[in-house]
């Protein structure tokens, strides 16, 4: 009651201050007119009066309205974006909407997974991380149709012929797309508001509906993309024959794959990193115990999806050079073949990186330090097949180096630089990470079975044998023709998986019953963390890289081969532009994700720290989360059904 | 073997095995790798490796140091305490003194050696394989897709040895009177001519060369030369002639079979699916 009258005072107040205004404004004007110069003689009539200037004005005037009246209407083919142009406007946005789809679509595979793992468990706290990686979800789906929505726009107003022409050859997968992203949103957002309120199995239902119609929504717009790269299902001058065939052309099931593992690693190194900002902030230890944990499960879901992702590269490779010689070539021997060298320095990252962060999380573990001594060796060999994956075919020198060599590639160093030895390098350095892993799992347990020796002894000798079978297809690489060296790379991948899988196999039964030290979660340099972070920018980057070379692969194509772009734009950005465009977009996304990851900690802050005592106080001991490396065994892309159960398996032993 | 500069290699590695038995503080050791890995990539080779590698190297190698040292805190503090106490205890005023005159020194010096030396044509990154032209090649008023084309004397390999041989024979005929003055007479790129030439004629023997190719890539490269080369294949400087006007189609594919049956690569068969 007694704030009313303040209320009234101050609406009166601004009332009589507007009044003024008006008023003084009314007095300004009457007075002006009042003063003004007023011609002496009277006015005369217009019409007589008139100027030739003025004649001329009016008839310019009318010829324009004219002219305006009668404008035919016709088709536009491109429209210029102000300032940076068509090209580099719908490549950012394309890319932005491309890094959060990415990281929406792949969040909730692991995140269904852990939820999985919580009820098999009955452990509360997997339950909790679940719905920690699902809150960064709403925001970032938001974004995604955002972007989405901004480059439909942007590609009907910038390119509208060429857009027509996609329409022409897709129109029957427009409505199923737009189907399948309405139910995306309802099973995401009853997933999300849902949690707890429905039984375990509807909820986890939703989850895995989530993904399905998640996955498929990715293969729609895969067909497009890949379309435009390699066309099929089109006559020659591009009229549609069939869009099945439009559909399923050369390289749109080797994009699938290697996007939908891709976008597993991307989106657990994402979602690391977010662990590894609130860890930095974290006020108390059961804070940073938390998301020190989560940190480890996302850099663990981003690893299962690095391993595999170079042979899912290799098969797209071939595919592409199998539809083109000279995309092939373009590719791998052409404009983009320096692109690879950054792509191989990203990539040796990605390995070093995750490599480093397993040997400091070492630091959480009572009694690993007897694994200390492996990490030299280790490191050395990361070092060594990083050096080989990155060596140049053809190298930058100066003319009295290429002189010096006799040619553009060096008499020993030549030898790395061709495909044998890429192949041998990255299956030795999955075969390391691998075993940096093993090592980490080991350090907090002592098996107890009377055979460890011959285990240890066993799984030795499986790696030995697997590293000698990729070395020696390597080496013979080099004396046989193309097509059989490809094939070698078939033994290769099988040598490594099969001795993952072997020494998994010997692993859990040698762990069976193994005494444990505890694993003390939060008790780790924070080096490490910035290291979570670092591996989230090197992955987003990749990923505009290789857009980049997708997409620049078509050079002066709209659609490779059928529909040429005339636009200005119609250049192949340079490598040193192209990595500008990437960074400023990778920049713009970590401002977004930046806010996302805020919100999301806004949103959880009080009730969690409750929760969080809760679930500490249910497990005076904490277990800690331990995924066999079954897990690890790349070719298990039906979505780790191997880590939930022995992780079961695992805690099983531990509480008995 | 007579590739690597033994004399470099080995004392350098010997050097660091020797560092193992004695008790040096971390900081000697990290300075003592990153000097011996430099020696070696940079001086252990016959053929000096170019800076630009030289340089990608000692990344890698500097990265790898550096995660060695930050895995364990002890080294950490092996690492930085001799460090902190160079720089802020007093018996070491007269050396931090020193390096602090050292550092602009030898920037003046960097400056002084860029700006005296003698000035180089600017390095130009050469495409050696650029890619094909997508339109089928017209030689000798055949259109070839070069795509779909293959050597049709491949199959005599398996139908007719005899003729195939003879083809190949062929092919050596047609390979000494005309390439081996640039090529070489065992196709290392070495030919009497090679010196002369910028690029420098391509050594078949090294694998990444005909080994990863199309027999149509060759035969496009062969009929069309130097001249044919396409944008991207610049600085367009190059000496190797365009055989379709010396040569017949007939003796182009025989001289590639030639060249794959002296080297013992094969090619790269035409990817159909
Ligand atoms: C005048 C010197 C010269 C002669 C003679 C010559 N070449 Fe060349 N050739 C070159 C040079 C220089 C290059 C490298 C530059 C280039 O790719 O154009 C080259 C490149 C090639 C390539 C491309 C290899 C690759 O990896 O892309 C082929 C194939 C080739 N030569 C075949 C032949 C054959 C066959 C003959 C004989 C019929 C021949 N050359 C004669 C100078 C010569
Ligand atoms: C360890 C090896 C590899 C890693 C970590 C990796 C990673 C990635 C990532 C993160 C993406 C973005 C995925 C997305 O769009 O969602 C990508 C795309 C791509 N990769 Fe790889 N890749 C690897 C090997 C290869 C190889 C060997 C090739 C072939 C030469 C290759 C070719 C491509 C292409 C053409 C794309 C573009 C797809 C697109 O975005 O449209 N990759 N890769």
């Amino acid at each position: 009651m007694k704030r009313k009258p303040g209320v009234l005072l101050i609406g009166l107040g601004v009332l009589a201050f507007v009044a003024t205004m008006i008023g003084a404004f009314r007095l300004a004007v009457t007075f002006d007119q009042r003063l003004a110069f007023h011609p002496p003689i009277s006015e005369r009539g217009e019409a007589e009066e008139w100027t030739p200037r003025q004649e001329a004005l009016e008839q310019q005037r009318q010829e324009e309205e004219e002219a305006a009246r009668t404008k035919p209407y016709e088709e536009e083919e491109y429209r210029a974006f102000p300032k940076v142009g068509s090209r580099v406007a719908i490549w950012v946005v394309a890319q932005l909407h491309l890094l959060f789809a990415a990281f929406v679509l792949a969040v909730p595979m692991f995140a269904v997974v852990i939820e999985w793992i919580g009820i098999r468990t009955g452990d509360k706290r997997y339950d909790a991380l679940a719905y920690e990686f699902t809150k960064l979800l709403s925001v970032s789906f938001s974004l995604t149709a955002t972007f989405g929505a901004g480059l439909t726009f942007m590609l009907i107003a910038l390119y509208p012929k060429f857009t027509n022409y996609l329409m022409h050859v897709f129109s029957p997968t427009f409505l199923p797309y737009v189907l399948l992203f309405f139910a995306e949103a309802g099973f995401l957002y009853t997933y999300y508001y849902g949690w707890g309120k429905f039984s375990p199995k509807v909820h986890l239902f939703l989850g895995i509906m989530l993904n399905v119609v998640g996955t498929g929504i990715m293969v729609i717009a895969n067909a497009w993309l890949t379309f435009m790269m390699t066309p099929n299902g089109v006559s020659e001058s591009g009229a549609l024959i069939s869009t099945w065939d439009a559909v399923s052309n050369y390289t749109w099931m080797p994009i699938n794959i290697h996007r939908l593992i891709a976008n597993v690693a991307y989106g657990g190194s994402v979602a690391a990193a977010y662990a590894a900002y609130q860890f930095l902030q974290a006020k108390n230890d059961a804070e940073r115990a938390h998301y020190d944990w989560m940190g480890y499960i996302g850099n663990f879901v981003a690893i299962c999806g690095l391993l595999p992702l170079p042979f899912a590269g290799y098969w797209l490779a071939s595919e592409i050079y199998a539809f083109s010689q000279t995309m092939g070539l373009t590719m791998m021997g052409g404009a983009f073949s320096w692109l690879f060298i950054i792509q191989a320095v990203l990539i040796g990252n990605l390995f070093l990186f995750a490599n480093w962060y397993l040997w400091l999380g070492m630091g959480r573990i009572q009694g690993a330090e007897r694994f200390r001594a492996f990490i030299w060796p280790l490191l050395t060999i990361i070092t060594i097949c990083f050096a080989i994956w990155a060596t140049p075919r053809s190298i930058i020198a100066t003319t009295e180096e290429v002189q010096a060599m006799g040619g553009s590639s060096h008499p020993v160093l030549g030898y790395l630089g061709v495909m044998s030895a890429k192949n041998t390098a990255v299956n030795i350095l999955i075969l390391t990470t691998y075993v940096s892993f093993l090592l980490y799992r080991r350090s907090g347990k002592i098996p107890t079975v009377k055979w460890a020796k011959t285990g240890n002894l066993a799984q030795a000798i499986i790696f030995a044998l697997s590293a000698a079978t990729v070395i020696g297809y390597g080496i013979a690489g080099y004396r046989v023709d193309a097509a059989t060296r490809i094939g070698f790379s078939r033994p290769q991948v099988g040598a490594v998986l099969l001795a993952m899988l072997l020494v998994t196999v010997i692993d859990v039964l040698m762990l069976r019953g193994a005494k444990t030290t505890d694993t003390r979660w939060g008790k780790i340099r924070p080096l490490s963390q910035y290291l979570l972070i670092m591996l989230a920018v090197t992955f987003t980057w990749l990923m505009g890289l290789m857009g980049y070379l997708r997409s620049g692969l078509r050079l002066h194509w709209h659609v490779f081969g059928v529909v040429r772009d005339t636009s200005p734009d119609a250049f192949t950005p340079t490598l040193g532009f192209a990595t500008q465009v990437v960074s400023v977009t990778v920049l713009i996304f970590f401002g977004l994700i930046g806010f996302v990851f805020w919100l999301a900690g806004l949103s959880g802050k009080e009730s969690h720290a409750g929760e969080e005592a809760a679930a500490h106080a249910a497990h005076p001991s904490p277990v800690g989360f331990d995924p066999s490396p079954a897990g690890a065994t790349p070719m298990s892309s039906a979505g780790g059904s191997a880590p939930a159960a022995s992780a079961a398996t695992s805690s099983r032993i531990e509480t008995s | 073997m007579e590739q690597f500069n033994w004399w470099v290699i080995v004392p350098v590695f010997a050097a660091l095995i020797a560092l193992r038995w004695r008790r040096t503080s971390m900081l000697t050791w990290f300075a003592a790798w990153w000097i011996g890995m430099f020696l070696v990539v940079r001086y252990g080779f016959t053929v000096p490796v170019p800076m630009s590698v030289v340089k990608l190297y000692m990344g890698l190698v500097t990265a790898a140091l550096v995660a060695y040292v930050l895995t364990d805190a002890g080294r950490i503090r092996e690492v930085t305490e001799p460090l902190a106490a160079f720089m802020t205890e007093r018996r070491y005023l007269p050396y931090l003194a020193a390096v602090a005159l050292f550092i602009p020194a030898a920037v003046a010096f960097g400056i002084y050696r860029d700006m005296t030396r003698v000035p180089q044509p600017p390095s130009f990154a050469r495409t050696i394989h650029p890619a094909t032209p997508a339109e089928p090649i017209d030689v000798h008023g055949t259109s070839y897709d070069l795509g779909t084309a293959d050597n049709p004397y491949r199959e005599l390999e398996e139908t007719d040895p005899a003729a195939f041989k003879a083809r190949v024979e062929n092919g050596r005929k047609i390979y000494y009177e005309n390439c081996f003055y640039c090529h070489g007479d065992v196709m290392a790129g070495d030919g009497m001519f090679a010196h002369a030439l910028n690029p420098i004629p391509t050594n078949f023997q090294d694998p990444g060369t005909i080994a990863m190719l199309r027999e149509a890539f060759l035969f496009w490269r062969i009929a069309k030369g130097g001249p044919g080369l396409p944008a991207e294949g610049g600085p367009w400087a190059s000496a190797m002639p365009a055989w379709e006007n010396f040569l017949s189609e007939d003796e182009m594919w025989n001289v590639i079979l030639f060249l794959y049956e002296f080297t013992g690569h094969r090619p790269r068969a035409v990817e159909l699916h």
